[in-house]
């Protein structure tokens, strides 16, 4: 079984199997820590760690930040704003600028796909992709992973539908992917205008109906619909959308099984899901944030101990090297 | 100029498909002109011997697609850097679109583009003049001013003419100066925001795509508003089957359409944009393995009448940025024709007399410019090349003062050993390690 | 100089596992003076299974149901940085508040003394038992840290790179205490 993730975790769909099992068994213990009187273990202690946030974001920020600082880290929170060309300093700056400062690790969200793949290349310190644009949201893939597992015991052979807008959320992709390497069936339904025009490529069964989703899965997961949508005309309403795509109590009542409901948060209630659903019996929501720092815990263990070099260096006494500059020379 | 030395180009494969000529044998190049071709040529004593053998002797390539970036950006090109990239690119002329900083929409600027070129010295400049003021779309601008001052075609490109009621216009006031109207055929509601072909590479990116109908609905706009109209319309840098499909259309019913295809179009797929490469970003962008296909097709059958490099230089700092936000664009002078070569020829699409027909003869003749031709008393823009050196793609090392290019470490076959620019040795390969130009000018400062 | 065997060794065989194990049992209760407030905490992993089986011989004996627990030290460990790839983190379960208790931490072999230090620091991060003792099965010596252990199975004398393994059914399907001898020179 491999163990090692690499430097960075960017995404699911570049991991195997084995690593995300092997994130998923390492965050099990650290459930534990979470539970105790004294919520903290030494693990990473004298460890910098950056919060690098360029879309705000409560609940993943103050995830990442509870879950650094269980493991002894130092942590510091960078709110910074949009793309570099309006706040005036490139990404490339703040990679190096970080890197001058010997950050250890940074956990970064950015509003632009790719984003931290172009982070990861520039600077040695670890990068932890905790959204980037519409790509991947991977630790909340392995939570939602994680939480299905304590509740289904085995994943193989399950059936999970992501619903909602598939198109622009990051969420969605790191779930497909993370599912489909696991072994479970994948399903999303939403409007056609919300789902990728390419979506049938990606291995999933496509819903056009709510409720011939909820007639097929053991579980949803249920994204939030953004307000801009309906701006940008690719639905009409919230109304209707709720009227055709909401995951409402009657509905629910005319599934064949036990459906789990997942929601990554936050949840708008009353269009893509009611309250009575999300604060239901079948809800798992409120387990979802429970586990995210437990895997946050794991991705951020794992991670700091991927660097033999360290091992190598620490029994030559030798101080650790300045990152080097990935660039060539400019024109 | 008079005191130029006569060239002897001895012994290469002389193919003209102007004059259908293929056949190996030695051109002669006297007082800026071609003064004799065909079997062997005794020269003066003081004329300059280049052996060409193993070489292709050809009219000199013409690209009608180019931004050179002057005025406004000179620190990315300039026309002089611009034209000696060309020549070392073995294109003996180049002509400059107007998206420059700022607009080329009047004779002035047009004039300012004239003289920067004759004093590079390298290849020749044509000057291309906005379709309307300032590229705002509203208003057309003075073609006949420009057309006076040395413009050879308008467009608007960079950017799409979205109205078409101005598109109809801008060609039937077109006709008066027999000018083309070029095209970038792009409808902006359906392309707004998107960074890359849409399709299974944009969705699993996570990028906004752009659908290959956002050009065709244009293509086919263009295509009956010529009918309409009888002017020529020109359509850059055609990226889609679908647009071959509509092209084809046209041309059967004699409606007077012409085309050209970037060499990156016809090479690579949307699928090299890899892990978020920016050298890979583009507009149009590159496509699926089917366009491909249709355009490799469409270049060989004459669907496409010529290539053209749509050289887009762009700085370091503008390119090294998060995908969404990059500027579109890669350089393209110095690696059209060994794109061509390795992508077109040597994959069986067409042969090497299809390929100067579609890089020389062709933009001459439809864009009505000198050049495309090596008849006897022609003005001498040579090109010569070797169809089968193969080298590696070495950005830093590159004439133009971009460095944005998709093909860097990759090995291409073909490569310009010698561009003549009016009976002028403009550039010459000087050893198989790097090229040095000649004029006196070092590759970069 | 005599050749150096390169076969492992047994030094308790199950037989005398089990003798080691039911003595040491009798000593952690005469060192508590009695099974109040008596908490037995296993080190992951054979540490865990002495613990319980200690617990059961002291059932035995004594009739009472000794509160056990398991402890990972993995994340306190102070070598973290420099091991490499992260090894797997096992369950650490403690029997209630631990306040005021008497804990016996169990391991097997007691070599640098850096485990217990570990176990040490995240018991401190339960509470404050009023005594803290240390059972372990073999005792190699080496130390690098100024620990001792209370109780002892037995004393083995080995060179630097041999191995002491402890196997334990539960585990690696027998039980036995074993030296491994370094490779020698000439092997690869």
């Amino acid at each position: 079984m491999t163990n090692t993730l690499g430097k960075d975790l960017l995404g699911l769909e570049p991991l195997s199997s084995e690593q995300i099992l092997l994130i998923l068994d390492t965050a099990e213990p650290f459930k534990e820590i979470s539970e105790r009187a004294i919520k903290k273990v030494p693990a990473l202690r004298g460890s910098t760690i950056v919060n690098l946030f360029f879309e705000s974001s409560t609940r993943t920020r103050i995830s990442f930040e509870f879950a650094e600082k269980r493991l002894s880290a130092d942590t510091v929170n960078v709110a910074a704003s949009g793309s570099s060309v309006l706040k005036g300093e490139t990404l490339v700056d703040t990679a190096r600028n970080l890197e001058a400062m010997r950050i250890d690790m940074v956990v970064m969200r950015h509003g632009a796909s790719g984003a931290a793949q172009f982070l990861a290349e520039r600077i040695e310190s670890n990068v932890i992709n905790a959204g980037d644009g519409t790509h991947e949201h991977p630790t909340q893939g392995l939570l939602d992973l994680l939480t299905l597992r304590d509740h289904f015991g085995t994943l193989a052979g399950r059936r999970v539908c992501i619903c909602g807008d598939v198109l622009h959320s990051r969420v969605a992709r790191s779930n497909i992917w993370g599912l489909q390497k696991l072994g479970v069936d994948v399903a999303v339904c939403g409007p056609r205008s919300l789902l990728p025009n390419s979506i049938d490529e990606f291995g999933v069964k496509v819903f056009n109906r709510i409720e011939e989703a909820i007639e097929w899965a053991d579980a949803l997961n249920v994204l939030r619909l953004q307000y801009e949508r309906m701006t940008a005309g690719y639905i009409p309403s919230s109304r209707e959308y709720n009227r055709v795509f909401g995951v409402t109590r009657e509905r629910l009542e005319r599934a064949p099984r036990d459906i789990l409901i997942m929601h990554p948060g936050p949840m708008n209630r009353g269009v893509e899901i009611d309250s009575d659903v999300a604060d239901g019996p079948h809800s798992i929501i409120l387990d979802q944030v429970t586990n995210g720092i437990a895997v946050r815990m794991a991705v951020l263990y794992l991670l700091a101990g991927g660097k033999p070099e360290l091992a190598e260096a620490a029994k030559g006494g030798s101080d650790r090297r300045p990152g080097s500059s990935r660039m060539t020379e400019a024109a | 100029m008079l005191d130029l030395r006569p060239v002897l180009l001895a012994g290469g494969r002389l193919i003209d498909p102007s004059q259908g000529l293929d056949e190996v044998g030695d051109l002669l190049v006297s007082g800026g002109v071609i003064e004799a071709i065909g079997g062997r040529i005794e020269a003066a004593e003081h004329a300059e011997v280049i052996d060409c053998s193993d070489r292709i002797v050809s009219p000199g390539f013409i690209d009608v697609h180019a931004h050179l970036r002057e005025p406004g950006r000179e620190d990315v090109e300039t026309v002089a850097s611009g034209a000696r990239a060309a020549a070392a690119g073995g294109f003996t002329a180049v002509c400059a679109m107007p998206n420059t900083d700022p607009v080329t929409d009047n004779q002035a600027a047009v004039g300012f583009i004239i003289r920067q070129a004759s004093r590079a010295a390298a290849a020749r400049v044509h000057p291309i003049g906005a379709i309307s003021v300032g590229q705002r779309g509203e208003m057309l601008a003075e073609f006949g001013e420009m057309v006076g001052a040395g413009a050879v075609a308008v467009s608007d490109d960079g950017k799409p003419v979205v109205s078409a009621q101005l598109m109809r216009s801008a060609l039937e006031y077109a006709r008066t100066f027999g000018i083309p109207v070029i095209d970038h055929c792009e409808e902006p509601t359906l392309s707004h925001g998107g960074a890359m072909n849409e399709g299974i590479v944009s969705a699993r990116l996570g990028l906004k795509g752009i659908p290959s109908e956002a050009e065709e609905i244009m293509v086919i706009r263009d295509i009956l508003l010529a009918r309409r109209t009888g002017g020529h319309v020109h359509l850059a840098h055609m990226s889609t089957r679908g647009s071959v499909e509509l092209i084809r259309w046209g041309k059967e019913r004699g409606i007077n359409v012409t085309a050209e295809v970037c060499p990156h179009h016809i090479s690579l797929t949307d699928e090299r944009v890899g892990a978020y490469d920016t050298n890979a970003k583009m507009n149009p962008p590159l496509r699926t393995a089917s366009d491909v296909e249709a355009l490799r097709e469409a270049v060989s059958d004459g669907t496409i009448d010529m290539i053209a490099t749509d050289h887009a230089p762009h700085h370091y700092d503008e390119k090294e940025r998060e995908f969404a936000d990059a500027p579109n664009g890669i350089i393209g002078l110095e690696t059209a024709l060994a794109v061509s070569v390795t992508h077109l020829v040597e994959t069986g699409s067409l042969g090497f007399a299809t390929l100067v027909e579609r890089m020389s003869c062709s933009p001459a003749r439809l864009f009505h410019l000198p050049g495309g031709t090596l008849r006897r008393g022609a003005e001498a823009d040579i090109t010569v090349f070797d169809p089968k050196m193969q080298w590696i793609v070495e950005p830093a090392e590159m004439v133009t003062k971009g460095r944005n290019t998709p093909y860097a470490g990759m090995t291409l076959t073909g490569r310009a050993t010698c561009t003549i620019v009016g009976g002028r040795i403009v550039y010459k390969l000087e050893n198989r390690a790097g090229a040095a130009a000649t004029g006196g000018q070092p590759a970069r400062p | 100089m005599p050749a150096r065997t390169t076969e492992q060794k047994t030094v308790l065989s199950a037989r005398a596992v089990e003798r080691t194990l039911k003595r040491m049992a009798n000593e952690i209760v005469e060192l508590n003076d009695g099974t109040a407030d008596l908490i037995i905490v296993g080190i992951q992993r054979r540490g865990v299974q002495l613990a319980s089986r200690i617990v059961a011989l002291i059932e035995e004996s004594e009739g009472v149901e000794i509160p056990t627990g398991s402890l990972d030290i993995t994340l306190y460990r102070d070598d973290l940085q420099s091991i490499g790839p992260r090894p797997l983190v096992g369950a650490t379960s403690l029997p209630g508040d631990i306040e005021g208790t008497n804990v016996v931490i169990v391991d097997d072999v007691l070599y640098t003394g850096r485990t217990v230090r570990a176990a040490l620091d995240e018991l401190a991060d339960f509470g404050r038992p009023a005594r803290i003792a240390l059972a372990v099965l073999v005792d190699r010596g080496g130390r690098e840290l100024p620990i001792h252990a209370d109780i002892i199975g037995k004393r083995v004398s080995v060179e630097p790179g041999d191995r002491v393994d402890v196997m334990m059914d539960e585990v690696d399907g027998r039980t036995a205490v074993v030296i491994v001898p370094a490779p020698g020179e000439d092997e690869p």
